[in-house]
């Protein structure tokens, strides 16, 4: 997709006057919160196994390149093929190879943040194969031809009412006449229409949660059930997937999933965790006859041994999105690209560069919610300054802003003309304040005053005033 | 012989020294009630957080050695603010981790620095004040002082002894008011919004006043709501717990 997040302040003025999605966010920003707190209070280890999680994926980075040859070494004897791919491009051509071999004329999807990442239905669709997606949210966004807005919600910027128009206009076949303002009429309705499509499909495309270097299974979880009927009824299944998702064990994986459900929907465990190890093997009642996995690079390894190597351990479980005042103040959109909020504030950067991106690390208060809820205690906040000091040493901030910065610390590092200066602007403004107390405008200050007053000085320096004691106390 | 008084310096920040230095007093007063000697280091400026949050690490390192030889040889460092002390006691060594000299003066620094009212509660085991304060009042976290300093029942604690004043907890006092320092101008319209959330948020508990331990919140919790014409006062904690409240106009009031 083109990535949109230069014009980051633009797309954010329109999330917050989009009615729509002022609606869909509020309802959703106090949901998610309050069902992760609800489902945290009835785990008094969670804190713990927080630490254990984080341990598990710190161990797996740091031997990334043995955990990834062990699980490529089990995918193989399992019957199944992996597929390296270094970059984008390399994995939309592995997977449309694999599509051609197979002459795949559609193909059902689950849902997969690296699909998305790599453009992968546009590639589809210029090669004149059909993907159909099959989790609800990304369904439709698909008919709307419209990004996700959220890692595990794609479709949370919008209300019924939207996904009804979009309904009644995709499903002509449909008696035009038909009630479809109620949630459960929606999903029927889909269910309906995406049964057939999973029937026939000829490749099925998943993503995975998490990769298992001991056995070579690949994991996903989902609610509706939608990635299971992806995998399991065509004839090839293909897992497409970056690199940082493996984990050594079952018993490793089974940890991760206990955090990821709890941290994402506040769910003791997804409501479907299904496993996929090869092909069908004899005398198996299901399963397709081709197991790929194609393996995504795309710019994670340039993070190991680096600054952002702790983003590696993410579970995209996007509890640093719904904990985010800023994200569900303006909306995934806003931020341009595939992964919105505190997560995609650190990962976009590093994807797609920080001339397109260099404002995401920028656009946080640094409250610290998102990593005070981050199931494996990445430093968010730390890892965004880290990008602003990037940028601050390439000079990508506007030259007033550096040159007011620069002066401002100047003066910081002289103790005597700092405060000499600081009395003087607390005389200055404490006058001209003191009828009303506050100012509605101030010159240099315009952005604040814009949108709030600018409370008036008291009318003297602490320092000033505290010297001025120490006089009279001799 | 009694022992000698604990020597306290105290970390003014930036923004007491401009805005309010009330503040300042108020916290010297808490200081000395709680048996401290308070001095206050006249090589103070400020911590240089704005410095270090727009990624201008060298003058944040620059200013951060100027506090750590500043703030030397006192038996604590004590500040009006979850965020400055925050930034002295968490980042200070963060910022110096290529620099085994300086990093442990600064983790040295660390262990002596405190926010004022977790320092009056852990450090002097300071159970209740004497002041008083009619009505009813909410509180505001702040995010450095409550996700990096943990400070959650200390302002709590000591406000339970104030008399007169009833507390009422705030839905949502987790979350950020929006000011984030240079983030309130950067990106205003965000800001706006979380402000008035916040805003929003305190009108309808119907409190007369709203007290946070961070003036830069204060300042863009106090102008949002004359902003929006309300009529819900904002102060600093430690006003009201040194009993200073009555001589002291609320924050973007008209002084008498």
């Amino acid at each position: 997709m083109e990535a949109t997040s230069h014009t980051f302040a633009g797309n954010a003025r329109a999330g917050l006057a989009n009615p729509v999605l002022r609606r869909a966010l509020d309802m959703a920003g106090a949901g998610f919160p309050a069902r992760r707190a609800e489902a945290i209070a009835r785990l008094p280890e969670f804190d713990a196994l927080r630490d254990e999680g984080k341990a598990i994926k710190d161990h797996t980075i740091g031997h990334l390149d043995f955990y990834l040859e062990l699980y490529e070494r089990q995918v193989t004897a399992a019957g199944g093929v992996v597929h390296w791919a270094p970059d984008a491009a390399a994995a939309r051509a592995a997977v449309l190879g694999i599509c051609r071999s197979v002459g795949a004329k559609t193909v059902t999807k689950g849902k997969s943040m690296v699909a998305e990442e790599i453009a992968l239905n546009e590639h589809l669709e210029a090669n004149g194969i059909t993907p159909v997606e099959t989790d609800l949210g990304e369904y439709i966004i698909q008919l709307r031809h419209e990004p996700p807005s959220h890692i595990i919600a794609p479709a949370i910027h919008l209300m019924k009412e939207q996904v009804e128009a979009t309904f009644r206009a995709a499903h002509t076949a449909l008696d035009p006449a038909r009630p479809l303002a109620e949630a459960p009429l929606l999903c029927g309705e889909a269910r309906a229409v995406l049964r057939p499509q999973f029937l026939t499909a000829d490749v099925g495309i998943t993503g995975a949660n998490f990769l298992v270097a001991e056995t070579g299974s690949s994991i996903i979880v989902t609610n509706e059930g939608n990635g299971d009927l992806t995998q399991t009824l065509p004839k090839v299944h293909i897992v497409i997937t970056s690199i940082e998702k493996v984990v050594p064990t079952l018993e490793d994986a089974a940890t991760l999933l206990r955090l990821l459900a709890r941290s994402a929907t506040g769910q003791e465990f997804s409501s479907y965790t299904t496993m996929s190890t090869g092909p069908r093997r004899p005398g198996d009642l299901d399963g397709p006859e081709q197991y790929h996995v194609v393996l995504v690079d795309n710019g994670r390894t340039a993070l190991l041994g680096g600054e952002f190597q702790d983003m590696l351990r993410c579970l995209r479980c996007a509890a640093c999105l719904n904990h985010c005042p800023v994200y569900t103040a303006v909306g995934g959109h806003a931020y341009g690209w595939v992964y919105p909020g505190p997560m995609g504030a650190v990962l976009t950067p590093a994807l797609i560069g920080l001339d397109e991106a260099g404002d995401l690390p920028n656009a946080s208060s640094f409250c610290g919610r998102c990593e005070s809820v981050c199931p494996v205690r990445i430093p968010l906040p730390k890892m965004m300054r880290h990008w602003r000091e990037r940028q601050f040493a390439l000079r990508k901030a506007p030259a007033a802003y550096r040159y007011g910065l620069g002066l401002w610390a100047w003066v910081a590092q002289r103790p005597a003309l700092y405060h000499a200066l600081v009395e003087a602007k607390a005389r200055l403004l404490g006058r001209l304040g003191r009828r009303r107390g506050r100012f509605r405008t101030m010159p240099l200050a315009g952005e604040w005053t814009r949108v709030r007053d600018m409370p008036a000085p008291e009318g003297r320096s602490f320092h000033a005033l505290w010297a001025e004691r120490g006089r009279a106390r001799r | 012989m009694p022992s000698p008084p604990v020597r306290v310096a105290l970390l003014v920040t930036c923004l007491v020294d401009l805005f309010r230095p009330s503040v300042g007093f108020a916290a010297i007063k808490l200081l000395e009630q709680a048996g401290c000697s308070v001095e206050v280091p006249r090589a103070q400026t400020c911590c240089g957080q704005p410095a270090y949050n727009s990624g201008d690490r060298l003058d944040a390192k620059a200013i951060a050695r100027r506090v750590i030889a500043a703030f030397a040889g006192y038996d604590y460092v004590v500040a009006p603010s979850g965020s400055c002390a925050g930034m002295v006691k968490v980042h200070y060594p963060e910022l110096f981790a290529d620099e085994p000299e300086t990093a442990a003066r600064a983790h040295e620094l660390a262990t002596r620095t405190y926010e004022l009212v977790s320092f009056l509660t852990e450090v002097r085991q300071v159970r209740e004040v004497a002041a008083r304060f009619d009505g009813a009042v909410t509180y505001h976290d702040s995010c450095s002082g409550l996700r990096e300093l943990a400070i959650k029942a200390q302002p709590r604690q000591l406000l339970a002894s104030v008399a007169g004043l009833n507390l009422r907890e705030l839905p949502g006092a987790e979350i950020c008011c929006g000011f984030g320092g240079t983030f309130a101008v950067k990106y205003a319209d965000i800001s706006d919004k979380m402000a008035r959330d916040k805003v929003a948020d305190i009108e309808r508990l119907g409190a007369r006043c709203v007290l946070a331990g961070d003036l830069g919140c204060l300042l863009q919790i106090a102008g949002k709501l004359s902003r929006s014409g309300s009529a819900v006062e904002a102060r600093h904690v430690a006003e009201i717990l040194a009993d200073m409240a009555a001589d002291t106009p609320p924050i973007g009031a008209p002084s008498a």
